[in-house]
């Protein structure tokens, strides 16, 4: 419905504004790039310069760090963070932080061992009064869920409140599907808290940090250790890998979606006259792809074995994982209405609710993703661990996941940010750790230059903040 | 001509504060008419009526001739009544399309038509005559403060609208800037638009308007052609309700300044 006079055609509009007609130039992209950095908008270029930096480092001063075997581990180390990182990705990007996450991650990964290791009794395994509330909960949860009108959450919500009445065996599915949907019951609590009762988001998940801590307690028992190394699916979540052709098939598909993507939206632009950046930019981010991909996909399907009987070859499942739900994600994200609505939430609420968006609605909603995210991310780590103990979640959980997210570029101010940042940062902190690590560095040197390498993340960001908001 | 929106006998009151009284006032279609008035003259209290936000007391609201309830911001917008207010409802870290689609975007909720947007966006502002945005794509932060208004502005035409109402457009703008806003404007009434200026500045006024209302502790004294008035004129119309055979009587205005 624009208002459109009628000699105003296509072309007429085109002339209009220089830098959105057609084909840009690469040397014109290439400046509107410099001038995009310039305004602050930096993005995970920081981070990315970082891991490369990194990596040579490491590289260099450890002949261990760039062995198959340590690169492997180093990413199904690092899943369970990132994922929990990406959770936590929506809810900085509306300038809100989930101090709970971690903790809330501990919670569904007690839950889910539990429930593995009294073979589906979740009411013997807690206790009848731990059994009530826990079921109490849920159904609060769903209440909840109805009155803020997010429909999603409260089916969710009703799941785990079925697994604990109806009393299934143990079965690996039906124990993660518990753990994700506890994450979304405990989600949709803290989004409640904050959206409706408007308490502050730090606080209020300070205090569900300290309550899912004394819960993790309270449901594996005080120096309890519940193991759930003996199942085989729950312990080849972060510590198997894809079978060669599967890889390659992975692979394959990643390409040919990513290359879809790009080139289909870069076809429809062209046919519609609108701004393209140069073939050149495109062919080089596919040809990025394809050969990295490759070459990636061709080292992880070597035997990466130290012993001569065992073969230990193939992507690590966490890759697709993580894939999965970052292409998922930053679908959501990008194009679809609750996404851009996040971002808008994010930038300007108040813009927002006068535009006619349920701005509580968005706000709880991120919690929920986060949680459940977050419950994702603690199936990885158990899986890792190969068991639960009172720590799930707790020590440094948290912090690694917010650090991961704003290495990556996500803003801490809100409205600035993307799942990939996530990702990104996660890599930077694990290859940190690990390098160091590998150099018999001291947990205190760890420690150090994590949190430098964080405090510098930060600074980055508020630097460039600054410069895109001065005009 | 005909009216396209029309205020008779208005009233409007908070509490013991009697803020509008006996409000008539009118818009036409493919003008741009001022309102004026000191501080606290009831000019925010009338576009907030207007726009459904604070509903009146009493007096009836005419939309193209027929007796319209504006109860909520909703009713207004679904007659075509936008409001771009002062303090512009824009997010910084959106690009010019995505806050001029906001909350309407176009396409499914899974699948926003973003080219189509884009499209729009573009027509829209050319169809403005806008041309001192280089892309609609940068981000509104990237933007001077005249830019900012002008898409705030762009954004309340995509909406099929029928009147415009400018809280201050200008307020906070250099010369140049002020300059593209004030013909934005007036394009905005070339294109059949009902234009309604809130503003301080009587350079501005006179500049761009066909004619000037004038509120006075809450009364409409005086809605007049602009070229039938001087600036002194307006300006002793705002000070003092009254100026020579136009305003209030001066009796009346002892007895509202009783109140």
């Amino acid at each position: 419905m624009s208002r459109t006079t009628a000699t105003d055609s296509a072309l007429q509009s085109r002339a209009d504004f220089g830098s959105d007609t057609a084909d840009k130039s690469p040397s014109k992209a290439f400046r509107d790039y410099i001038a995009k950095l310039r305004a602050g908008e930096l993005g995970s270029l920081p981070a990315l310069l970082g891991l490369a930096t990194l990596v040579i480092v490491f590289a260099s001063a450890s002949p261990v760090f760039l062995s198959l075997t340590n690169l492997a581990n180093l990413l199904s180390q690092s899943s369970g963070r990132m994922l929990i990182a990406m959770g936590l990705v929506f809810v900085l990007l509306i300038g809100e932080i989930d101090v709970s996450a971690g903790a809330a991650s501990g919670v569904t990964a007690a839950v889910l061992a539990l429930h593995y290791v009294n073979n589906g009794n979740l009411l013997g395994g807690m206790g009848e009064p731990v059994f009530i509330i826990f079921v109490v909960l849920n159904l609060v949860a769903v209440g909840l869920a109805i009155w803020m009108k997010i429909w999603a959450a409260a089916v969710i919500s009703l799941i785990p409140v079925a697994i604990a009445l109806i009393g299934f065996t143990a079965n690996p599915w039906i124990g993660m599907v518990l753990a994700v949907t506890v994450g979304t019951s405990i989600g949709t609590i803290t989004g409640f808290l904050v959206a409706k009762v408007r308490i502050p988001s730090f606080v209020i998940t300070l205090a569900l940090f300290l309550t899912w801590q004394g819960v993790i307690l309270r449901l594996i028992g005080d120096g309890g250790v519940l193991g759930i190394n003996s199942e085989p699916t729950l312990r080849s979540v972060a510590n198997g890998n894809l079978s060669p052709v599967f890889g390659w098939i992975l692979y394959a598909v990643s390409v040919a979606g990513f290359s879809a993507v790009v080139i289909g939206q870069h076809l429809i632009r062209r046919r519609r006259h609108l701004a393209t950046s140069p073939v050149i930019v495109l062919v080089a981010k596919v040809g990025l792809l394809v050969l990295l991909g490759a070459a990636a996909t061709a080292l992880l399907n070597l035997n990466r074995s130290q012993n001569d009987n065992v073969v230990i070859s193939g992507i690590p499942y966490v890759v697709p994982i993580v894939l999965v739900l970052l292409v998922a994600g930053t679908y959501v994200l990008n194009r679809t209405r609750y996404g851009r609505h996040i971002y808008s939430v994010g930038g300007n609420a108040e813009a927002s609710r006068r535009a006619g968006i349920d701005v509580p609605k968005i706000r709880a909603s991120v919690f929920i993703v986060s949680s459940s995210l977050a419950a994702v991310g603690a199936i990885v780590y158990s899986s890792k661990v190969g068991s639960v103990d009172p720590t799930a979640g707790g020590l440094n959980t948290l912090l690694f996941a917010v650090g991961a997210a704003v290495i990556g570029g996500t803003s801490l101010f809100g409205g600035r940010g993307r799942l990939s940042n996530a990702v990104i940062g996660g890599l930077v902190l694990a290859v940190v750790e690990n390098g160091l690590g590998l150099l018999n560095q001291p947990a205190a040197i760890v420690a150090i230059v994590t949190g430098l390498v964080l405090a510098l993340a930060a600074a980055v960001d508020a630097l460039s903040r600054r410069r895109s908001t001065k005009f | 001509m005909t009216d396209l929106l029309t205020l008779e006998g208005v009233n409007k009151a908070f509490g013991p504060v009697h803020v509008l009284h006996g409000v008539n006032f009118s818009v036409r279609p493919g003008e741009v008419v001022a309102l004026v008035g000191d501080n606290g003259a009831g000019k925010s209290t009338l576009v907030k009526s207007i726009a459904g936000i604070h509903p009146i007391d009493s007096g009836t609201i005419r939309f193209n001739g027929e007796v319209v309830h504006l109860h909520d911001p909703k009713a207004a917008s679904k007659l075509g009544i936008e409001v771009v207010y002062q303090d512009l409802a824009l997010a910084d870290n959106l690009d010019i399309v995505q806050n001029m689609y906001l909350g309407r975007e176009r396409g499914s909720s899974w699948f926003m038509d973003e080219i189509t947007m884009e499209e729009e966006a573009r027509k829209t502002l050319a169809s403005l005559s806008v041309r001192t945005i280089n892309s609609v794509r940068q981000p509104v932060s990237s933007l001077s403060g005249g830019q900012r208004q002008i898409v705030a502005i762009a954004k309340s035409v995509l909406w099929d609208s029928k009147v415009i109402l400018l809280d201050e457009p200008t307020a906070a703008l250099g010369v140049a800037q002020t300059k593209q806003v004030l013909d934005l404007v007036r394009r905005l009434a070339e294109q059949g638009l009902g234009v309604v200026l809130i503003s301080h500045n009587l350079g501005d006024v006179f500049e761009v308007a066909d004619r000037i209302a004038v509120l006075y502790l809450g009364q409409l004294v005086a809605q007049v052609p602009t070229s039938e008035v001087t600036q002194n004129q307006v300006v002793e119309l705002i000070t003092s309700g009254r100026s020579g055979e136009l305003g209030v009587a001066r009796l009346d205005t002892a007895s509202i300044s009783a109140l």
